[in-house]
């Protein structure tokens, strides 16, 4: 058997799959974090639970609509898009100004009610949303074999990371997000609408999480509980990768993902915290973040 | 003034309680150059602002083209047709240069094309890769400028345009204020260096203690030089 420091081939590239897919939630999840942390200076604490929203909402399309997962991937987005858009403009907005606690408060607040009236409804064991056909089953690389979904999920992620950096430095759109987020007052008089671009970057952020959710919707079960238990790390890799930092969340999701497998492979007992280590560390060498900029 | 574009009547307007404009009257005809002396503190650029709207408190009057927009949000002054060159120049880190000048949206036909901005300031076709804070200060200056060109608008607001300048930037800002007014801008420009007004500009209002105490014409201002030494403390 071929075996690197001990552990076998199989064995790694199994857990390095894995972490592959977990880092590309870490990296979706962490990218709407960034584009909304840097125009509206909110910790969206309520990420956790639009991301399981997303992946209710493709159950819900399913089973009330027959709509199926193709399609959810667009719709879902769209319909938790919308959500969010209500939720910036009824309440987070009023908040404009005020100190981060605010903002992190009542979008954690937000957390809570929406968890708490999915469980209601749903339970904690939550329901089953199964694996399109056209993904299920094996995919045989030669060296590995690999389940088909884990593979589509790490390159839909990837595409829509690429594709969300690239909207934002390489648009139109993306230099005067990027200007706003440096200084709003100015570029709102030079005649751009912030409010509505603000409302409108929170509805993007909280669309690709529930484009995650979706993505998520098929692996383990669909639950109330699904958001809460991934958001701790998710924060972990905003904070690692720089608050508010766009390319920095996308490399830092993935780059955690891959750390993590690798921990499984040769410390087992040390996956579940080896984050966190990777967190003080980057932390005592530097504090903002691996690509922040020192304010 | 028939022709009268700007009208500010009574204008006051305060941060947190600070009572800074008490009372700001001027006007501006189309197609003229006047400018805002006055000491450092004496409230131009928070006239400026407030005629921007980006003073958050502000009372009295302020009329362009003949419509109220003292209670307006920025960006529907800015689409109205005024634009304005802040004093720290508010050039973009995270955007090229190209991006900073193409970053405000056009308002109203009637702007500088492209290749035309480029020609009145080279250097900026040169760097249009760079991110825009790499740029000199008088280049920085001359992107405040250009990018507020191209849109349209056709009330130019320019605060300290030559500040800690050199003297042939400060020539060629000149030149530039020279050949917008050419083409028909309005420009309201704050400066402390009543020499470099001179060379612009059709009249001068003077302001204290956010007011205005007075008036000059550019071609009284040869007679005018010792009042305005004491107004300015030069
Ligand atoms: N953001 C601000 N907050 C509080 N006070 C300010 C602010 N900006 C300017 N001021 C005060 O307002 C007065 C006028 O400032 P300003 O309009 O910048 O003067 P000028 O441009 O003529 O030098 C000064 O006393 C200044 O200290
Ligand atoms: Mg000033």
């Amino acid at each position: 058997m071929v075996t690197i420091f001990g552990k076998p081939l199989l064995l790694l590239y199994g857990q390095l799959t894995l972490g592959l897919v977990n880092g590309a939630f870490y990296a979706l999840l962490s990218l709407g974090l960034a584009v909304i942390f840097g125009l509206l200076n909110v910790i969206n604490f309520a990420h956790g639970a639009l991301f399981m929203l997303g992946a209710f909402v493709a159950w819900g399309l399913l089973t009330y609509l027959g709509i199926g997962y193709w399609a959810a991937l667009i719709v879902a987005p769209c319909v938790v898009g919308l959500f969010g858009v209500a939720l910036e403009r009824v309440l987070i907005k009023r908040l404009r100004g005020l100190d981060h606690l605010y903002g992190l408060l009542l979008t954690f607040g937000c957390a809570l009610v929406i968890e708490g009236l999915m469980r209601n409804e749903f339970g904690s064991s939550g329901v089953a949303y199964d694996i399109p056909h056209a993904l299920k089953g094996p995919l045989n690389l030669g060296f590995m074999v690999l389940p088909l979904y884990r593979a589509w999920v790490v390159i839909a992620a990837t595409g829509m990371c690429l594709a969300t950096w690239l909207l934002i430095e390489k648009t139109r759109l993306g230099a005067t997000l990027r200007a706003a987020t440096e200084n709003a007052p100015l570029v709102q008089a030079f005649g751009v609408d912030v409010p509505r671009l603000v409302t409108l970057t929170y509805g993007a952020g909280v669309a690709l999480a529930a484009f995650a959710g979706v993505l998520a919707a098929p692996m383990n079960s669909v639950n109330p509980n699904m958001g809460s238990n991934l958001i701790v790390v998710v924060f972990a890799t905003v904070v690692i990768g720089g608050m508010g930092s766009i390319l920095g969340s996308i490399v830092t999701g993935f780059g955690l993902g891959i750390i993590e497998g690798l921990t499984k492979v040769y410390y087992p007992e040390g996956s579940a915290a080896v984050v966190y280590v990777v967190m003080v560390i980057v932390l005592l060498l530097r504090p903002a973040g691996l690509f922040g900029r020192a304010a | 003034m028939a022709d009268k574009l700007l009208q500010v009547r009574g204008l006051n307007a305060w941060y947190g309680e600070s009572h800074i404009l008490q009372g700001v009257d001027l006007d501006v005809a189309e197609g003229e150059v006047v400018t805002l002396l006055g000491r450092n503190g004496a409230g131009k650029t928070t006239t400026l602002k407030s005629i921007m709207g980006l003073v958050g408190r502000r009372a009295g009057s302020v009329q362009f083209r003949g419509g109220e927009t003292i209670a307006l949000r920025s960006d529907l002054i800015a689409r109205a047709g005024i634009a304005l060159c802040p004093e720290e120049r508010g050039i973009f880190a995270s955007l090229s240069v190209f991006e900073n000048l193409m970053l405000p949206p056009v308002v109203a036909p009637g702007g500088l094309d492209v290749p035309t901005l480029y020609e009145l300031f080279p250097n900026l076709k040169e760097r249009s890769r760079s991110q825009g804070t790499r740029l000199s200060g008088g280049e920085q200056q001359m992107l405040a400028i250009a990018r507020i060109l191209r849109t349209g608008a056709r009330l130019l607001l320019l605060d300290e345009p030559t500040e800690g300048l050199a003297p042939v930037i400060v020539q060629q800002i000149g030149r530039t204020i020279r050949a917008i007014k050419q083409r028909g801008f309005t420009v309201l420009l704050v400066e402390q260096n009543f020499h470099f007004a001179a060379t612009v500009a059709d009249r001068h209002y003077v302001m204290e203690h956010g007011t205005i105490v007075d008036m000059i014409r550019n071609a009284d201002l040869a007679n005018a030089m010792d009042k305005l030494h004491d107004y300015l403390g030069v």
